[in-house]
Protein backbone atom coordinates (compact mmCIF):
# COMPACT_ATOMS: atom_id res chain seq x y z
CA UNK A 1 0.00 0.00 0.00
CA UNK A 2 1.09 3.55 -0.71
CA UNK A 3 0.63 6.80 -1.25
CA UNK A 4 2.51 8.18 -4.33
CA UNK A 5 2.64 11.75 -6.33
CA UNK A 6 1.87 12.31 -9.92
CA UNK A 7 3.79 14.28 -11.93
CA UNK A 8 0.96 17.20 -11.39
CA UNK A 9 1.38 17.59 -7.85
CA UNK A 10 -1.48 15.74 -6.50
CA UNK A 11 -1.06 12.90 -4.14
CA UNK A 12 -2.87 9.32 -5.21
CA UNK A 13 -3.46 6.13 -3.01
CA UNK A 14 -1.75 3.14 -5.13
CA UNK A 15 -2.34 -0.75 -3.79
CA UNK A 16 1.20 -1.44 -4.58
CA UNK A 17 4.65 0.38 -4.83
CA UNK A 18 5.75 1.28 -8.29
CA UNK A 19 8.91 -0.56 -7.58
CA UNK A 20 6.47 -3.66 -6.40
CA UNK A 21 4.06 -2.92 -9.49
CA UNK A 22 7.16 -3.12 -11.94
CA UNK A 23 8.35 -6.99 -10.40
CA UNK A 24 4.60 -7.90 -10.23
CA UNK A 25 4.28 -7.16 -14.35
CA UNK A 26 7.98 -8.69 -14.68
CA UNK A 27 6.40 -11.57 -12.85
CA UNK A 28 3.45 -11.90 -15.20
CA UNK A 29 5.76 -11.61 -17.86
CA UNK A 30 7.70 -14.33 -17.53
CA UNK A 31 4.33 -16.44 -16.66
CA UNK A 32 2.92 -15.74 -20.08
CA UNK A 33 6.14 -16.31 -21.81
CA UNK A 34 6.12 -19.84 -19.45
CA UNK A 35 2.78 -20.66 -21.25
CA UNK A 36 2.97 -19.85 -24.55
CA UNK A 37 6.10 -21.51 -25.03
CA UNK A 38 4.63 -25.13 -23.72
CA UNK A 39 1.29 -24.17 -25.56
CA UNK A 40 3.53 -24.09 -28.60
CA UNK A 41 4.85 -27.36 -27.77
CA UNK A 42 1.77 -29.10 -27.14
CA UNK A 43 0.72 -27.29 -30.50
CA UNK A 44 3.53 -28.81 -32.53
CA UNK A 45 2.61 -32.27 -30.73
CA UNK A 46 -0.85 -32.24 -32.16
CA UNK A 47 -2.37 -33.02 -35.47
CA UNK A 48 -4.65 -30.25 -35.76
CA UNK A 49 -6.78 -31.66 -38.11
CA UNK A 50 -8.34 -34.18 -36.24
CA UNK A 51 -8.99 -31.15 -33.59
CA UNK A 52 -10.64 -29.63 -36.44
CA UNK A 53 -12.57 -32.68 -36.72
CA UNK A 54 -13.63 -33.08 -32.65
CA UNK A 55 -16.59 -32.15 -32.96
CA UNK A 56 -18.30 -33.94 -35.70
CA UNK A 57 -16.33 -37.26 -34.22
CA UNK A 58 -18.09 -36.10 -30.54
CA UNK A 59 -21.39 -35.60 -32.27
CA UNK A 60 -20.68 -39.58 -33.80
CA UNK A 61 -19.76 -41.23 -30.31
CA UNK A 62 -22.64 -39.45 -28.48
CA UNK A 63 -25.21 -40.54 -31.04
CA UNK A 64 -23.21 -44.36 -31.29
CA UNK A 65 -23.84 -44.27 -26.97
CA UNK A 66 -27.93 -43.02 -26.72
CA UNK A 67 -29.03 -45.26 -25.32
CA UNK A 68 -26.78 -47.28 -23.04
CA UNK A 69 -27.33 -50.93 -23.39
CA UNK A 70 -29.30 -51.81 -20.46
CA UNK A 71 -29.43 -55.49 -20.77
CA UNK A 72 -25.68 -55.56 -20.48
CA UNK A 73 -25.76 -54.61 -16.64
CA UNK A 74 -26.18 -58.25 -15.40
CA UNK A 75 -22.93 -58.94 -16.54
CA UNK A 76 -21.90 -55.55 -14.69
CA UNK A 77 -22.83 -56.84 -11.05
CA UNK A 78 -20.02 -58.86 -10.70
CA UNK A 79 -17.21 -56.51 -11.37
CA UNK A 80 -18.72 -54.04 -9.24
CA UNK A 81 -18.90 -56.21 -5.82
CA UNK A 82 -14.96 -56.72 -7.11
CA UNK A 83 -14.60 -52.88 -7.28
CA UNK A 84 -16.41 -52.39 -4.01
CA UNK A 85 -13.81 -55.17 -2.50
CA UNK A 86 -11.20 -53.10 -3.76
CA UNK A 87 -11.52 -50.56 -2.77
CA UNK A 88 -12.71 -52.04 0.90
CA UNK A 89 -10.13 -54.05 1.43
CA UNK A 90 -7.55 -52.24 0.57
CA UNK A 91 -8.57 -49.46 2.34
CA UNK A 92 -8.67 -51.75 5.51
CA UNK A 93 -4.94 -52.61 4.59
CA UNK A 94 -3.51 -49.28 3.94
CA UNK A 95 -4.94 -48.25 7.58
CA UNK A 96 -3.56 -51.48 8.88
CA UNK A 97 0.47 -50.04 7.59
CA UNK A 98 -0.25 -46.54 8.26
CA UNK A 99 -0.20 -46.81 11.94
CA UNK A 100 2.76 -47.74 12.55
CA UNK A 101 4.54 -45.03 10.19
CA UNK A 102 1.94 -42.15 11.40
CA UNK A 103 3.14 -43.19 14.69
CA UNK A 104 7.12 -43.02 13.85
CA UNK A 105 6.39 -39.41 11.62
CA UNK A 106 4.32 -37.86 14.72
CA UNK A 107 7.16 -35.55 16.40
CA UNK A 108 5.82 -36.21 19.88
CA UNK A 109 5.03 -40.15 19.37
CA UNK A 110 8.28 -41.11 17.13
CA UNK A 111 11.21 -42.79 19.23
CA UNK A 112 13.80 -39.83 19.78
CA UNK A 113 17.39 -39.26 21.46
CA UNK A 114 18.04 -35.92 23.14
CA UNK A 115 21.38 -34.43 21.61
CA UNK A 116 23.55 -31.22 22.09
CA UNK A 117 23.51 -28.71 20.11
CA UNK A 118 27.05 -29.17 18.83
CA UNK A 119 25.46 -32.36 16.54
CA UNK A 120 22.33 -30.15 15.69
CA UNK A 121 25.33 -27.61 14.15
CA UNK A 122 26.24 -30.38 12.16
CA UNK A 123 23.04 -31.25 10.60
CA UNK A 124 22.59 -29.77 7.18
CA UNK A 125 20.12 -26.70 7.72
CA UNK A 126 17.45 -28.21 5.18
CA UNK A 127 17.23 -31.52 6.60
CA UNK A 128 16.60 -29.95 10.45
CA UNK A 129 12.63 -29.45 9.82
CA UNK A 130 12.51 -33.70 9.34
CA UNK A 131 14.97 -34.89 11.83
CA UNK A 132 14.38 -32.50 14.69
CA UNK A 133 11.60 -33.33 16.78
CA UNK A 134 11.85 -30.68 19.66
CA UNK A 135 13.92 -27.43 20.44
CA UNK A 136 14.39 -26.55 24.38
CA UNK A 137 16.64 -24.01 25.64
CA UNK A 138 19.66 -26.26 25.83
CA UNK A 139 17.96 -29.87 25.18
CA UNK A 140 17.29 -30.85 21.48
CA UNK A 141 15.97 -33.86 20.70
CA UNK A 142 16.27 -35.98 17.00
CA UNK A 143 14.03 -38.54 15.89
CA UNK A 144 16.12 -41.04 13.48
CA UNK A 145 13.20 -43.43 12.07
CA UNK A 146 11.17 -39.73 11.21
CA UNK A 147 13.07 -39.57 7.73
CA UNK A 148 11.59 -42.80 6.94
CA UNK A 149 8.24 -42.61 7.55
CA UNK A 150 8.11 -39.44 5.70
CA UNK A 151 9.73 -40.94 2.90
CA UNK A 152 7.58 -44.09 3.28
CA UNK A 153 4.73 -41.30 2.96
CA UNK A 154 5.93 -39.09 0.20
CA UNK A 155 6.94 -42.33 -2.00
CA UNK A 156 3.71 -44.30 -1.87
CA UNK A 157 1.67 -41.06 -2.43
CA UNK A 158 3.16 -39.81 -5.35
CA UNK A 159 2.94 -42.69 -7.23
CA UNK A 160 -0.43 -42.73 -8.96
CA UNK A 161 -2.28 -46.06 -8.00
CA UNK A 162 -2.49 -47.13 -11.48
CA UNK A 163 1.05 -47.28 -12.07
CA UNK A 164 1.06 -48.96 -8.49
CA UNK A 165 -1.15 -51.49 -10.37
CA UNK A 166 0.98 -51.41 -13.31
CA UNK A 167 3.79 -52.52 -11.16
CA UNK A 168 1.76 -55.31 -8.88
CA UNK A 169 0.70 -57.07 -12.79
CA UNK A 170 4.10 -57.41 -13.63
CA UNK A 171 4.94 -58.98 -10.45
CA UNK A 172 2.25 -61.18 -8.88
CA UNK A 173 -0.17 -61.06 -12.38
CA UNK A 174 -3.22 -59.94 -13.33
CA UNK A 175 -6.64 -59.81 -11.40
CA UNK A 176 -8.38 -57.95 -7.71
CA UNK A 177 -5.95 -59.17 -5.56
CA UNK A 178 -3.22 -56.90 -7.05
CA UNK A 179 -5.71 -54.26 -7.24
CA UNK A 180 -6.70 -54.30 -3.46
CA UNK A 181 -2.56 -54.43 -3.02
CA UNK A 182 -2.35 -51.04 -5.61
CA UNK A 183 -4.95 -49.57 -3.60
CA UNK A 184 -3.05 -50.37 0.06
CA UNK A 185 0.27 -49.27 -1.34
CA UNK A 186 -1.01 -46.08 -2.58
CA UNK A 187 -3.37 -45.13 0.53
CA UNK A 188 -0.44 -45.80 2.99
CA UNK A 189 1.19 -42.01 2.48
CA UNK A 190 -2.10 -40.03 2.00
CA UNK A 191 -4.00 -42.03 5.44
CA UNK A 192 -0.56 -41.71 7.18
CA UNK A 193 0.12 -38.21 6.71
CA UNK A 194 -3.28 -37.02 8.06
CA UNK A 195 -3.11 -39.68 11.22
CA UNK A 196 0.48 -37.84 12.15
CA UNK A 197 -0.95 -34.73 11.87
CA UNK A 198 -3.57 -35.61 14.18
CA UNK A 199 -1.64 -37.39 16.53
CA UNK A 200 0.72 -34.23 16.73
CA UNK A 201 -2.28 -32.24 17.29
CA UNK A 202 -3.10 -33.76 20.64
CA UNK A 203 -3.85 -32.67 23.90
CA UNK A 204 -0.62 -33.12 25.92
CA UNK A 205 -2.70 -32.73 29.20
CA UNK A 206 -4.22 -36.35 28.78
CA UNK A 207 -0.88 -37.46 27.96
CA UNK A 208 0.53 -36.30 31.24
CA UNK A 209 -2.50 -37.40 33.23
CA UNK A 210 -2.17 -41.16 32.08
CA UNK A 211 1.53 -41.31 32.34
CA UNK A 212 0.92 -39.52 36.00
CA UNK A 213 -0.85 -42.67 37.10
CA UNK A 214 2.36 -45.06 36.13
CA UNK A 215 0.72 -45.97 32.90
CA UNK A 216 3.38 -47.99 30.63
CA UNK A 217 4.96 -46.75 26.96
CA UNK A 218 1.46 -49.09 25.86
CA UNK A 219 -1.08 -48.22 27.95
CA UNK A 220 -0.12 -44.19 27.55
CA UNK A 221 -0.46 -44.89 23.48
CA UNK A 222 -3.74 -46.74 24.52
CA UNK A 223 -5.37 -44.22 26.73
CA UNK A 224 -3.63 -41.47 26.34
CA UNK A 225 -3.37 -40.95 23.03
CA UNK A 226 -5.56 -43.18 20.90
CA UNK A 227 -8.96 -42.26 21.95
CA UNK A 228 -7.75 -38.82 21.36
CA UNK A 229 -7.01 -39.93 17.36
CA UNK A 230 -10.12 -42.07 17.55
CA UNK A 231 -12.69 -39.92 15.47
CA UNK A 232 -9.71 -38.56 13.10
CA UNK A 233 -8.97 -41.82 12.54
CA UNK A 234 -12.34 -42.74 11.45
CA UNK A 235 -12.57 -39.74 9.26
CA UNK A 236 -9.50 -40.49 7.65
CA UNK A 237 -10.72 -44.40 7.45
CA UNK A 238 -14.11 -43.15 5.38
CA UNK A 239 -12.45 -39.78 3.51
CA UNK A 240 -9.92 -42.54 1.67
CA UNK A 241 -12.46 -45.03 1.20
CA UNK A 242 -14.16 -43.04 -0.91
CA UNK A 243 -11.54 -42.09 -2.54
CA UNK A 244 -10.90 -45.76 -3.28
CA UNK A 245 -13.81 -45.85 -4.59
CA UNK A 246 -12.92 -43.67 -7.47
CA UNK A 247 -10.09 -45.02 -8.02
CA UNK A 248 -10.77 -48.79 -8.16
CA UNK A 249 -13.19 -48.32 -10.92
CA UNK A 250 -10.95 -47.45 -13.66
CA UNK A 251 -8.02 -49.93 -12.18
CA UNK A 252 -9.40 -52.53 -14.34
CA UNK A 253 -8.08 -50.45 -17.37
CA UNK A 254 -4.42 -51.74 -16.71
CA UNK A 255 -6.30 -54.85 -15.82
CA UNK A 256 -6.30 -54.84 -12.14
CA UNK A 257 -9.64 -56.65 -11.41
CA UNK A 258 -13.41 -54.32 -11.34
CA UNK A 259 -15.22 -52.69 -13.59
CA UNK A 260 -13.14 -51.21 -15.49
CA UNK A 261 -11.92 -54.40 -17.05
CA UNK A 262 -15.74 -54.43 -18.64
CA UNK A 263 -14.99 -50.73 -19.48
CA UNK A 264 -11.45 -51.63 -20.97
CA UNK A 265 -12.67 -54.22 -23.12
CA UNK A 266 -15.95 -52.51 -24.10
CA UNK A 267 -13.99 -49.71 -25.97
CA UNK A 268 -11.84 -52.18 -27.59
CA UNK A 269 -14.24 -53.25 -29.26
CA UNK A 270 -15.74 -49.91 -29.78
CA UNK A 271 -19.33 -50.91 -27.73
CA UNK A 272 -20.11 -47.57 -26.98
CA UNK A 273 -23.97 -48.46 -25.71
CA UNK A 274 -21.64 -50.51 -23.14
CA UNK A 275 -19.49 -48.01 -22.41
CA UNK A 276 -21.77 -45.45 -21.99
CA UNK A 277 -23.50 -47.77 -19.31
CA UNK A 278 -20.63 -48.22 -17.42
CA UNK A 279 -19.95 -44.57 -17.40
CA UNK A 280 -23.17 -44.72 -15.75
CA UNK A 281 -22.84 -46.71 -12.94
CA UNK A 282 -18.99 -45.56 -11.96
CA UNK A 283 -20.92 -42.08 -12.05
CA UNK A 284 -23.12 -43.52 -9.31
CA UNK A 285 -21.01 -45.25 -7.66
CA UNK A 286 -18.70 -41.92 -6.48
CA UNK A 287 -22.00 -39.86 -5.83
CA UNK A 288 -23.04 -42.57 -3.72
CA UNK A 289 -19.48 -43.26 -2.21
CA UNK A 290 -19.25 -39.47 -1.95
CA UNK A 291 -22.46 -39.08 -0.03
CA UNK A 292 -22.18 -42.29 2.38
CA UNK A 293 -18.47 -40.84 3.04
CA UNK A 294 -20.06 -37.19 3.49
CA UNK A 295 -22.88 -38.64 6.30
CA UNK A 296 -20.71 -40.73 7.93
CA UNK A 297 -17.65 -37.71 8.66
CA UNK A 298 -20.43 -36.01 9.70
CA UNK A 299 -21.64 -37.93 12.09
CA UNK A 300 -18.13 -38.75 13.46
CA UNK A 301 -17.33 -34.70 14.09
CA UNK B 1 -19.26 -39.39 33.98
CA UNK B 2 -21.67 -40.59 36.79
CA UNK B 3 -23.28 -38.11 39.03
CA UNK B 4 -24.70 -38.47 42.55
CA UNK B 5 -26.08 -41.87 43.59
CA UNK B 6 -24.58 -43.56 40.29
CA UNK B 7 -21.27 -42.99 42.11
CA UNK B 8 -22.08 -45.32 44.82
CA UNK B 9 -22.83 -48.04 42.24
CA UNK B 10 -19.43 -47.50 40.61
CA UNK B 11 -17.36 -47.53 43.59
CA UNK B 12 -15.53 -51.06 43.96
CA UNK B 13 -15.98 -51.65 40.42
CA UNK B 14 -13.31 -51.88 37.72
CA UNK B 15 -13.18 -49.19 35.37
CA UNK B 16 -13.97 -49.88 31.91
CA UNK B 17 -12.90 -47.86 28.53
CA UNK B 18 -15.85 -46.44 27.08
CA UNK B 19 -16.83 -47.96 24.10
CA UNK B 20 -16.42 -45.72 20.87
CA UNK B 21 -19.91 -46.03 19.74
CA UNK B 22 -22.29 -45.80 22.76
CA UNK B 23 -25.73 -47.86 21.27
CA UNK B 24 -24.98 -51.08 21.85
CA UNK B 25 -27.55 -52.37 19.05
CA UNK B 26 -26.13 -49.70 16.70
CA UNK B 27 -22.44 -51.15 17.39
CA UNK B 28 -22.89 -55.10 17.51
CA UNK B 29 -24.89 -54.31 14.19
CA UNK B 30 -22.02 -52.87 12.94
CA UNK B 31 -19.27 -55.10 14.04
CA UNK B 32 -21.59 -58.31 12.73
CA UNK B 33 -21.88 -56.38 9.72
CA UNK B 34 -18.45 -55.59 8.91
CA UNK B 35 -17.58 -59.48 9.66
CA UNK B 36 -20.16 -60.73 7.66
CA UNK B 37 -19.18 -58.63 4.87
CA UNK B 38 -15.17 -58.86 5.07
CA UNK B 39 -15.60 -62.93 5.22
CA UNK B 40 -17.84 -62.97 2.02
CA UNK B 41 -15.56 -60.65 0.11
CA UNK B 42 -11.88 -61.72 1.08
CA UNK B 43 -14.32 -65.07 0.00
CA UNK B 44 -14.66 -63.59 -2.90
CA UNK B 45 -11.37 -62.85 -4.36
CA UNK B 46 -9.51 -65.12 -5.80
CA UNK B 47 -5.67 -65.35 -5.44
CA UNK B 48 -3.43 -67.48 -7.26
CA UNK B 49 -1.02 -68.01 -3.97
CA UNK B 50 1.55 -70.26 -6.71
CA UNK B 51 1.75 -67.54 -9.19
CA UNK B 52 2.22 -64.82 -5.97
CA UNK B 53 4.93 -67.05 -5.14
CA UNK B 54 6.97 -67.07 -8.46
CA UNK B 55 6.18 -63.05 -8.63
CA UNK B 56 7.94 -62.76 -5.52
CA UNK B 57 10.98 -63.26 -7.03
CA UNK B 58 10.31 -60.33 -10.04
CA UNK B 59 8.86 -58.05 -6.56
CA UNK B 60 13.16 -58.64 -5.23
CA UNK B 61 14.25 -57.67 -8.87
CA UNK B 62 12.22 -54.63 -8.67
CA UNK B 63 13.11 -53.56 -5.49
CA UNK B 64 16.74 -54.33 -6.28
CA UNK B 65 16.61 -52.13 -9.27
CA UNK B 66 15.75 -49.25 -7.37
CA UNK B 67 19.18 -49.78 -5.89
CA UNK B 68 20.38 -49.79 -9.53
CA UNK B 69 18.27 -47.82 -11.23
CA UNK B 70 19.12 -47.47 -15.41
CA UNK B 71 18.66 -43.58 -16.21
CA UNK B 72 21.10 -44.05 -19.52
CA UNK B 73 19.99 -46.92 -21.62
CA UNK B 74 15.99 -45.05 -22.63
CA UNK B 75 17.49 -41.62 -21.86
CA UNK B 76 15.78 -40.20 -24.83
CA UNK B 77 12.55 -41.55 -24.08
CA UNK B 78 12.54 -40.45 -20.12
CA UNK B 79 13.55 -37.13 -20.72
CA UNK B 80 10.82 -36.82 -23.90
CA UNK B 81 8.38 -38.47 -21.74
CA UNK B 82 9.86 -36.15 -18.58
CA UNK B 83 9.63 -32.58 -20.50
CA UNK B 84 6.31 -33.58 -21.96
CA UNK B 85 4.53 -34.45 -18.71
CA UNK B 86 6.01 -31.07 -17.15
CA UNK B 87 4.67 -29.16 -20.09
CA UNK B 88 1.21 -30.53 -19.70
CA UNK B 89 1.60 -29.75 -15.99
CA UNK B 90 2.33 -26.02 -16.21
CA UNK B 91 -0.09 -25.17 -19.07
CA UNK B 92 -2.74 -27.48 -17.81
CA UNK B 93 -2.78 -25.53 -14.21
CA UNK B 94 -2.15 -21.94 -15.86
CA UNK B 95 -5.18 -22.43 -17.73
CA UNK B 96 -6.72 -24.32 -15.14
CA UNK B 97 -6.41 -21.34 -12.54
CA UNK B 98 -7.27 -18.88 -15.37
CA UNK B 99 -10.73 -20.34 -15.52
CA UNK B 100 -11.56 -21.47 -12.21
CA UNK B 101 -10.99 -17.86 -11.15
CA UNK B 102 -14.37 -16.58 -13.29
CA UNK B 103 -16.43 -19.74 -11.96
CA UNK B 104 -15.18 -19.84 -8.55
CA UNK B 105 -16.43 -16.36 -8.02
CA UNK B 106 -20.02 -16.98 -9.89
CA UNK B 107 -20.00 -20.25 -7.70
CA UNK B 108 -19.54 -18.22 -4.29
CA UNK B 109 -23.35 -17.79 -3.29
CA UNK B 110 -22.39 -14.41 -1.26
CA UNK B 111 -21.75 -12.93 -4.41
CA UNK B 112 -23.58 -14.27 -7.27
CA UNK B 113 -27.18 -14.20 -8.27
CA UNK B 114 -28.92 -17.70 -7.67
CA UNK B 115 -28.50 -18.55 -11.45
CA UNK B 116 -25.11 -17.99 -12.15
CA UNK B 117 -24.48 -20.07 -8.57
CA UNK B 118 -26.53 -23.30 -10.31
CA UNK B 119 -24.57 -23.06 -13.82
CA UNK B 120 -21.18 -22.83 -12.12
CA UNK B 121 -22.08 -25.11 -9.40
CA UNK B 122 -23.25 -27.40 -12.08
CA UNK B 123 -19.71 -27.42 -13.90
CA UNK B 124 -17.86 -27.87 -10.37
CA UNK B 125 -20.18 -31.29 -9.96
CA UNK B 126 -19.40 -32.94 -13.17
CA UNK B 127 -15.48 -31.49 -13.43
CA UNK B 128 -15.73 -33.36 -9.85
CA UNK B 129 -17.41 -36.67 -10.76
CA UNK B 130 -15.58 -37.91 -13.28
CA UNK B 131 -12.07 -39.33 -13.13
CA UNK B 132 -8.73 -38.01 -14.89
CA UNK B 133 -8.59 -41.13 -16.90
CA UNK B 134 -11.74 -41.27 -18.15
CA UNK B 135 -11.83 -37.97 -19.60
CA UNK B 136 -8.40 -38.84 -21.18
CA UNK B 137 -9.83 -41.68 -22.58
CA UNK B 138 -12.98 -39.71 -23.95
CA UNK B 139 -10.51 -36.45 -24.97
CA UNK B 140 -8.04 -39.18 -26.56
CA UNK B 141 -10.81 -40.86 -28.82
CA UNK B 142 -12.18 -36.86 -29.92
CA UNK B 143 -8.94 -35.28 -29.84
CA UNK B 144 -6.75 -37.80 -31.17
CA UNK B 145 -3.62 -39.34 -29.14
CA UNK B 146 -1.00 -36.68 -27.86
CA UNK B 147 -0.39 -34.10 -25.07
CA UNK B 148 -3.44 -31.82 -26.20
CA UNK B 149 -5.78 -34.21 -24.47
CA UNK B 150 -3.69 -34.36 -21.52
CA UNK B 151 -3.72 -30.57 -21.14
CA UNK B 152 -7.30 -30.68 -21.87
CA UNK B 153 -8.09 -33.66 -19.07
CA UNK B 154 -5.96 -31.62 -16.17
CA UNK B 155 -7.60 -28.59 -17.30
CA UNK B 156 -10.94 -29.43 -16.95
CA UNK B 157 -9.64 -31.59 -13.69
CA UNK B 158 -8.40 -28.47 -12.04
CA UNK B 159 -11.29 -26.35 -12.72
CA UNK B 160 -13.25 -28.55 -10.72
CA UNK B 161 -10.95 -28.46 -7.80
CA UNK B 162 -10.25 -25.28 -7.72
CA UNK B 163 -13.00 -23.78 -8.43
CA UNK B 164 -14.73 -25.50 -5.41
CA UNK B 165 -12.13 -23.84 -2.79
CA UNK B 166 -12.35 -20.21 -4.19
CA UNK B 167 -15.46 -20.60 -3.70
CA UNK B 168 -15.60 -21.61 -0.04
CA UNK B 169 -13.26 -19.24 0.22
CA UNK B 170 -14.89 -16.43 -0.53
CA UNK B 171 -18.08 -18.02 1.21
CA UNK B 172 -16.31 -17.32 4.14
CA UNK B 173 -14.77 -14.09 3.92
CA UNK B 174 -14.71 -11.63 6.33
CA UNK B 175 -18.04 -9.02 4.54
CA UNK B 176 -16.97 -5.95 6.73
CA UNK B 177 -13.59 -5.84 4.47
CA UNK B 178 -15.63 -5.78 1.50
CA UNK B 179 -18.23 -3.93 2.54
CA UNK B 180 -15.95 -1.00 3.57
CA UNK B 181 -14.97 -1.16 0.05
CA UNK B 182 -18.33 -0.93 -1.46
CA UNK B 183 -19.17 2.09 0.39
CA UNK B 184 -16.62 3.79 -1.23
CA UNK B 185 -18.52 3.80 -4.19
CA UNK B 186 -16.45 1.00 -6.17
CA UNK B 187 -17.90 -0.94 -9.19
CA UNK B 188 -18.30 -4.25 -8.95
CA UNK B 189 -14.93 -5.12 -10.87
CA UNK B 190 -13.49 -2.82 -8.05
CA UNK B 191 -15.23 -4.23 -5.41
CA UNK B 192 -13.83 -7.79 -6.12
CA UNK B 193 -10.35 -6.58 -6.96
CA UNK B 194 -9.97 -4.55 -3.71
CA UNK B 195 -12.17 -6.28 -1.49
CA UNK B 196 -12.53 -10.02 -2.30
CA UNK B 197 -9.54 -10.67 -4.07
CA UNK B 198 -6.67 -9.57 -1.01
CA UNK B 199 -8.66 -11.73 1.09
CA UNK B 200 -8.71 -15.01 -0.95
CA UNK B 201 -5.40 -14.61 -2.26
CA UNK B 202 -3.05 -16.47 0.47
CA UNK B 203 -5.34 -19.53 -0.22
CA UNK B 204 -5.40 -18.87 -3.68
CA UNK B 205 -1.78 -19.72 -4.13
CA UNK B 206 -1.18 -22.31 -2.07
CA UNK B 207 -4.34 -24.19 -3.65
CA UNK B 208 -2.27 -23.37 -7.13
CA UNK B 209 0.35 -25.07 -5.53
CA UNK B 210 -1.05 -27.97 -4.46
CA UNK B 211 -2.80 -28.50 -7.53
CA UNK B 212 0.71 -27.90 -9.94
CA UNK B 213 2.11 -31.09 -7.60
CA UNK B 214 -1.34 -32.78 -7.88
CA UNK B 215 -1.28 -32.37 -11.82
CA UNK B 216 1.98 -33.60 -12.37
CA UNK B 217 1.17 -36.91 -10.14
CA UNK B 218 -1.52 -37.40 -12.94
CA UNK B 219 0.06 -36.67 -16.15
CA UNK B 220 2.73 -39.45 -15.16
CA UNK B 221 -0.56 -41.94 -15.80
CA UNK B 222 -2.31 -40.32 -18.66
CA UNK B 223 0.36 -41.91 -20.92
CA UNK B 224 -1.24 -45.15 -20.56
CA UNK B 225 -4.86 -43.85 -22.57
CA UNK B 226 -2.30 -42.18 -24.79
CA UNK B 227 -2.75 -38.99 -23.56
CA UNK B 228 0.80 -37.77 -23.68
CA UNK B 229 3.61 -37.60 -21.02
CA UNK B 230 5.72 -39.83 -18.82
CA UNK B 231 3.16 -42.82 -18.78
CA UNK B 232 3.90 -44.21 -22.06
CA UNK B 233 7.48 -44.61 -21.37
CA UNK B 234 6.86 -46.06 -18.43
CA UNK B 235 4.09 -48.65 -19.29
CA UNK B 236 6.60 -49.66 -22.07
CA UNK B 237 9.11 -50.15 -18.92
CA UNK B 238 6.80 -52.66 -17.29
CA UNK B 239 5.55 -54.27 -20.05
CA UNK B 240 9.31 -55.35 -21.18
CA UNK B 241 9.66 -56.08 -17.35
CA UNK B 242 12.83 -53.47 -17.68
CA UNK B 243 12.30 -53.20 -14.02
CA UNK B 244 15.84 -50.31 -13.85
CA UNK B 245 14.49 -48.17 -16.31
CA UNK B 246 10.68 -48.13 -14.69
CA UNK B 247 12.73 -47.72 -11.46
CA UNK B 248 14.92 -44.74 -12.71
CA UNK B 249 11.20 -43.23 -13.63
CA UNK B 250 9.54 -43.44 -10.85
CA UNK B 251 12.77 -42.17 -8.80
CA UNK B 252 12.60 -39.62 -11.25
CA UNK B 253 8.70 -39.02 -10.28
CA UNK B 254 8.90 -39.27 -6.76
CA UNK B 255 12.02 -36.80 -6.98
CA UNK B 256 10.38 -33.95 -8.63
CA UNK B 257 6.65 -34.21 -6.44
CA UNK B 258 9.04 -33.79 -3.52
CA UNK B 259 11.07 -30.70 -5.00
CA UNK B 260 7.43 -28.98 -5.98
CA UNK B 261 6.05 -29.94 -1.86
CA UNK B 262 9.54 -28.14 -1.39
CA UNK B 263 9.31 -25.33 -3.08
CA UNK B 264 5.05 -25.06 -2.43
CA UNK B 265 5.85 -25.02 1.30
CA UNK B 266 8.57 -22.49 0.53
CA UNK B 267 5.93 -19.72 -1.56
CA UNK B 268 3.03 -20.85 0.91
CA UNK B 269 4.68 -19.83 4.07
CA UNK B 270 5.98 -16.49 1.90
CA UNK B 271 2.19 -15.52 1.38
CA UNK B 272 0.45 -16.20 4.44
Amino acid sequence: MAIISLPDGHRTWRRFTPRAQILRWFGYLIGVAVFVWCWNRISEATTWFFVWDAPRIAGDILTRATPPRWSYMEKLWWPIWDTINIATLGTIAALVMAVPVAFMAARNTTPQISVSPVVIRMIPPFLRPVLMTSTGQDSYTIGPIRPIALLIIVSTRSINSLIWALLLIAIIGPGVFAGIVAIAIRSIGFCAKLLYEAIEEIDHGQVEAVTATGGSRWQVMAYGIVPQIMPAFAGIAVFRWDINIRESTVLGLVGAGGIGLQLSSSLNVLAWPQVSLILLVILLAVVISEWVSAKVRGAII
Amino acid sequence: MAAGGDLDLLIGTRWKKPPFIRRAWLRWLLILGTGAYLVAAVASVEVNWARVYEGLERGAAFVAAFGDPDFTSRWQDIRDGMLESVIMTIASTVAGILISIPIGLGAARNIAPLPVYLVCRGIIAISRALQEIIVAILLVAIFGFGPLAGFLTLSFATIGFLSKLLAEDIESMDRVQAEAIRATGASWLQWVNYGVQPQVMPRLVGLSMYRLDINFRESAILGLVGAGGIGATLNTAFDRYEFDTAAAILILIIGTVMALEYISGIIRAKVQ
